[in-house]
């Protein structure tokens, strides 16, 4: 009689799907089960499954981005440019730095208009956050942040706040006083908190509410009283590096571009992205609404800027050169949305016909890249602020003996 | 937080988004790049950028005079 080996089988429920079976023991995450043979077979052909399920994945958002192109393509029956043919084509452009604000350490990262049309806030890389009067130069606030690299800052539509923040996840807001025994630091109020940098910054329509871009690769709406998050937006893939909220009368609806080459229009109440717009071939690192809220400019480091239409949803216009191959960091529409003004990292700044797709001035000046670009509220001047240190207010010029700008 | 999706979340949620979208109404860019001419050639008037704004009326004309002797 020769020995016999008799294999012990184990019947009883599965683990996994619970019929009486035969059953083997299958090791999931160091923790032993009981399969029935079913189910093992099943296991080894879901390693196989996940990665088809990520092809097919990206599959159908080509073929879908492909459908959408074609939607919008169906619309696309005229260029910008042609409809403004027959429009006077601008002349002589002349504009002059008028003034001058020195006194930051470090590279400036952001600066935003006061409503007063006077007042500009501005914020550095060396963690300071200035408040000056363009008209006399002087420096009427100062307040150093906790950390370096404050990216953004805003004024509040009061004139009574700002806002900034940059690493430090957070947005704080900081009332401004006059009084001469009040620190401005002591008064500060934590908003806003991300899992990653502070990309840009704006108060809604009143001082009670901010709306934040993140490192994190979302968009999120404070209650400045409470620091309560009152909304936030998911959608980008990457980084959110801007954003900007459309003209009151247009209602509640804001753009922000980012790092995955996406532009995205959000409504401000629901969360929802309404439209996305993915032709920029590098980050976005400005975006702007156009005067009348019906389209909204970009600037990204592909060294072009765009002009997205809101309503025929799609890009309409391309604004640049083969001789122009630093990106554009900051934009900025004049009050009637005819000229586009762009800071780019070659340290100049082109203005653009809007309408005609031409550049229709440079200006020099900057000793550094342009990091930021704002016209002010009344369209009279145009404030941009350098990895120079220094900010440049500048305006048009009726004289014509000026070395600051050139036609072309 | 799009740092701490993975590929497959990102790639649904960018799916999700497109669904909605090939739905967006459109217009005609004939029709709306006409309109955002009109704006542009009715707000063209009081552009100061644009149209330059008198030395006496720039709030940020040159401090200071000279005189020439």
């Amino acid at each position: 009689m020769c020995d016999q080996t008799f294999l012990a089988v184990v019947f009883g429920p599965c683990d996994k799907c619970s019929k009486e079976k035969p059953l083997r023991a299958v090791y999931i995450k160091s923790e032993q089960l009981s399969y029935c043979s079913l189910c093992v077979e099943m296991m080894a052909t879901e390693g196989l499954h996940e990665n088809e399920t990520l092809a097919s994945l990206k599959n159908e958002a080509e073929s879908l981005k492909g459908k959408l192109e074609e939607e919008r393509a169906k619309l696309h029956d005229v260029e910008l440019h042609q409809v403004a043919e027959r429009v006077e084509a601008l002349g002589q452009f002349v504009m002059k730095t008028r003034r001058t604000l020195k006194g930051h350490g470090n590279k400036v990262l952001c600066m935003d208009w006061c409503k007063d049309k006077r007042r500009i806030v501005s914020s550095s890389q060396d963690g300071k956050v200035i408040v000056w009067d363009s008209f006399t130069t002087n420096k009427e606030h100062a307040v150093t942040m906790p950390c370096t690299w404050v990216m953004a800052c805003a004024y509040a539509p009061s004139g009574c706040a700002i806002a900034c923040g940059g690493l430090d996840n957070k947005c704080s807001v900081y009332p401004l006083t006059f009084d001469k025994n009040e620190n401005m630091a002591a008064k500060k109020k934590s908003v806003a908190m991300h899992t990653n940098y502070l990309s840009a910054c704006s108060f809604t329509n009143s001082d009670m509410q901010i709306l934040t871009a993140s490192g994190d690769g979302t968009c999120a709406l404070w209650d400045v009283e409470s620091g309560q998050l009152l909304q936030s937006f998911h959608g980008h893939g990457a980084d959110v590096l801007c954003l900007d909220l459309a003209p009151s009368e247009t209602g509640n609806t804001f753009v922000s571009g980012g790092c995955d080459k996406k532009a995205m229009v959000w409504d401000m109440r629901s969360g929802q992205c309404i439209q996305s717009f993915e032709t920029h071939d590098s980050d976005i690192n400005s975006v702007r609404y156009y005067p009348s809220g019906d389209a909204f400019a970009s600037g990204s480091d592909d060294a072009t800027c765009r002009l997205y239409d809101l309503r025929a949803d799609r890009e309409v216009a391309i604004y640049s050169k083969e001789s122009i191959i630093f990106g554009a960091s900051s934009v900025d529409f004049s009050l009637s949305g005819r000229l586009l003004f762009a800071g780019y990292n070659d340290y100049t700044i082109n203005v653009w016909d809007v309408l005609k797709g031409s550049r229709v001035s440079i200006l020099f000046g900057h000793e550094n890249r342009v990091s930021t670009l704002r016209v002010s509220p009344d369209g009279t001047a145009f404030c941009s602020g350098s990895w120079d240190h220094t900010l440049r207010v500048s305006a048009g010029s009726t004289c014509l003996g000026c070395f600051f700008s050139v036609m072309v | 937080m799009a740092q701490d999706m993975t590929e497959k979340e990102l790639l649904k949620m960018e799916l999700d988004q497109l669904k909605k979208e090939v739905k967006n109404e459109r217009q005609m860019v004939s029709k709306t790049g006409k309109e955002i001419k009109e704006y542009i050639e009715s707000m063209a008037g009081e552009d100061p950028l644009l149209k330059g704004v008198p030395e006496d009326k720039n709030p940020f004309k040159e401090k200071g005079g000279c005189t020439i002797s």
